[in-house]
């Protein structure tokens, strides 16, 4: 009898990696272990949980409920594609907001400063971590809906390809505001102030549950922001005619809306690294220190 | 303190380093090295510049003039490979906090892979270092629920994680309790001299300095007021040590820097009924520099010593 051969080395010799491409893979390890670590917070899926069952019930209690001059659409109907674009906005924005700030606080940036290229390791794996993030809010909102309310998008699979790729530009449009938010701010108590309040005020005024909830004053200033277009986006790709008839205008303006997006990605994806470099540099032990002792003394 | 900027064994440089925030200036003109198979102390009270003077070395702060190398580069213009060649230990414990000890050691690790180099491989083994810290019945604990110590423990191991030619130290002991404190000092102590790991620690504790250090560098006033042992520091910012005797029923007491030689020669006299050298403790030299710089005074207390000057300005024995 032979002895089985001895188990290769955990870690073969392999070709040393270019440095940024290596940090970039360690990036997205670090954001999946992210994922994971909500996943396993019950706070976390908790929160997730209570707001997406709230809003169902909401909604089923409304099923019956058709919106006039809607050629007939259900609340709910209308409503899908203003929430998914919600979804997006207030994870994007305000899941990086607070991720950043509290890393920022607590040391985790210069944790990652002391590293080679631990930036770029911690930037990737802080917007692969909130990504991620927002699927659990989709699942829960998607998968009981056509059991619950009926077939949430109209035009097949079509439909649902254009609901992805408006998912993924509103995501692009909106990511970067959420890191740039979370950096000023460089504290959790500061990005309730000025990232979630603006934010949450924003979705009150943007047509979340159709245009035909937008108050009249605010029809021109919404249209500055991108959670307005994503929504009449997401709308205009899964609504039947008929429904554009409760837009602002009354017509569908699906490349103006990628246009208005594609603009706040642009700008987002030029200032966040500018703004990240800055913090980055920012993150001393000194500073550190201050901080701790700041908070000590608050007690 | 002067030093050859050639020395092949120098792994930290500074001459004329200065840093001023605002009107403050902090450090006024720092000359210091470190040298391979060292572990050095820079002591100070708080408030003397000893962060300053780590970050400007790990290339986190730029400085307003002077001359620093750090493993043959100057920290500002350093790339990633210099620094993987440098494991930093943070005065931090928040951070992490949803991470498991294993998990985050392992992730740090990974960050130094590209750096591994012939006779450096990069980075250690995640599981040896683990058990080497103590930690590998923590190995899957969340980093929040450790304690102070054990959570020291960590940070040393993600600071030596990748085999680091020089390990950094801010304050590693603030806020641990005595019992903790002197289990760090040991695991310090194992991991250098396991790795010939050349070690520069901040400290504000003089006892830990001693304790720790090979070298201690006094900072204060914004200058290095004090290099080497602890009991040379002590002999340079205390000044000679006191030799009593009695003889013929006299009392007599003389100052000298070199006790050893004086009492030779007084015992040779044969005159001497009771003999006392007391040397300046070096806790007492060390409050009395915290003391001159929170008053503010000069603090250079009594010069270089010089032997012989020393024996000019006394008179010999009778």
């Amino acid at each position: 009898m032979t002895t089985p051969a001895p188990a290769a080395p955990a870690h073969a010799p392999a070709r040393t990696p270019s440095p940024r491409a290596w940090a970039v893979r360690t990036g997205l390890r670090r954001g999946l272990a992210e994922f994971r670590h909500m996943l396993r917070n019950p706070e976390d899926i908790g929160w997730n949980v209570v707001v997406g069952v709230a809003l169902l019930v909401y909604l089923v209690t409304q099923r019956d409920v058709v919106v006039p001059g809607s050629g007939g659409l259900t609340l709910p109907a209308l409503a899908l594609p203003g929430l998914l674009a919600a979804v997006v906005l207030f994870g994007m924005v305000m899941g990086p907001a607070f991720a950043l700030s509290a890393e920022i606080d607590d040391g985790t940036v210069l944790r990652m400063r002391t590293l080679p290229r631990g930036t770029t390791t911690y930037t990737v794996g802080v917007v692969v971590g909130q990504v991620l993030g927002a699927l659990p809010m989709f699942v829960i909102l998607l998968v009981p809906w056509p059991f619950l309310l009926g077939d949430p998008v109209h035009g097949g699979a079509g439909g649902w390809l254009a609901v992805v790729g408006w998912i993924a530009l509103g995501t692009l449009a909106t990511l970067p505001v959420g890191i740039v938010g979370g950096a000023l701010a460089g504290r959790p108590t500061r990005v309730m102030l000025f990232v979630m309040a603006p934010v949450v005020a924003l979705g009150f005024v943007s047509g979340v549950f159709g245009a035909q909830t937008i108050p009249s004053w605010a029809a021109g200033p919404v249209q500055a922001f991108p959670l307005y277009w994503l929504a009449h986006g997401l709308r205009s790709s899964t609504l039947p005619p008929g429904a554009e008839a409760l837009e602002v205008g009354g017509a569908w303006h699906p490349g103006l809306a990628m246009l208005v997006l594609a603009a706040w990605a642009v700008v987002g994806l030029v200032a966040a690294p500018a703004v990240l470099r800055r913090t980055h540099a920012r993150q001393t032990a000194s500073a550190l220190a201050d901080r701790v002792s700041a908070l000590l003394l608050r007690g | 303190m002067y030093y050859m900027a050639t020395d092949e064994d120098v792994v930290v440089r500074t001459s004329g380093l200065r840093m001023a925030y605002g009107d403050r200036t902090v450090l006024d003109g720092v000359d210091l090295a470190v040298r391979t198979g060292e572990v050095v102390a820079l002591l100070g009270p708080n408030g003397a510049g000893k962060t300053t003077t780590v970050e400007i070395i790990e290339g986190f702060r730029r400085r307003d003039a002077g001359d620093v190398e750090v493993l043959g580069v100057d920290p500002e213009r350093g790339d990633d490979a210099w620094r993987a060649r440098i494991g930093v230990v943070l005065q931090s414990w928040r951070d992490h906090r949803r991470w498991k000890v294993r998990e985050l050691l392992a992730h740090v690790a990974d960050t130094y892979r590209p750096y591994a180099r012939a006779g450096a491989p990069r980075p250690r083994d995640v599981d040896e270092l683990l058990v080497r810290v103590g930690l590998s019945d923590a190995a899957g604990q969340r980093t929040a629920t450790l304690s102070g110590g054990q959570r020291r423990r960590l940070d040393v191991a993600v600071g030596l994680v990748g085999r680091p030619d020089l390990l950094v130290l801010d304050e590693p002991t603030a806020g641990l309790d005595p019992a903790a404190r002197r289990e760090f000092h040991e695991l310090l102590h194992e991991v250098v001299d396991l790795d010939g790991t050349v070690v520069l620690m901040t400290t504000h504790d003089l006892a830990e300095a001693g304790t720790v250090a090979d070298r201690i560098l006094l900072l204060a006033g914004g200058r290095i007021v004090a290099d080497g042992s602890p009991a040379a520091v002590a002999h340079q910012v205390a000044g000679p040590a006191e030799v009593r005797w009695t003889a013929g029923g006299a009392r007599h007491v003389h100052s000298t820097t070199d006790p050893v030689a004086f009492t030779r020669d007084l015992l040779a006299t044969g005159e001497v009924d009771d003999l006392e050298v007391v040397r300046a403790s070096l806790e007492d030299a060390y409050l009395e520099i915290v003391r001159r710089h929170d008053a503010g005074e000069p603090l250079s207390p009594t010069g270089t010593p010089d032997p012989r000057t020393d024996a000019a300005r006394t008179e010999a024995p009778r």
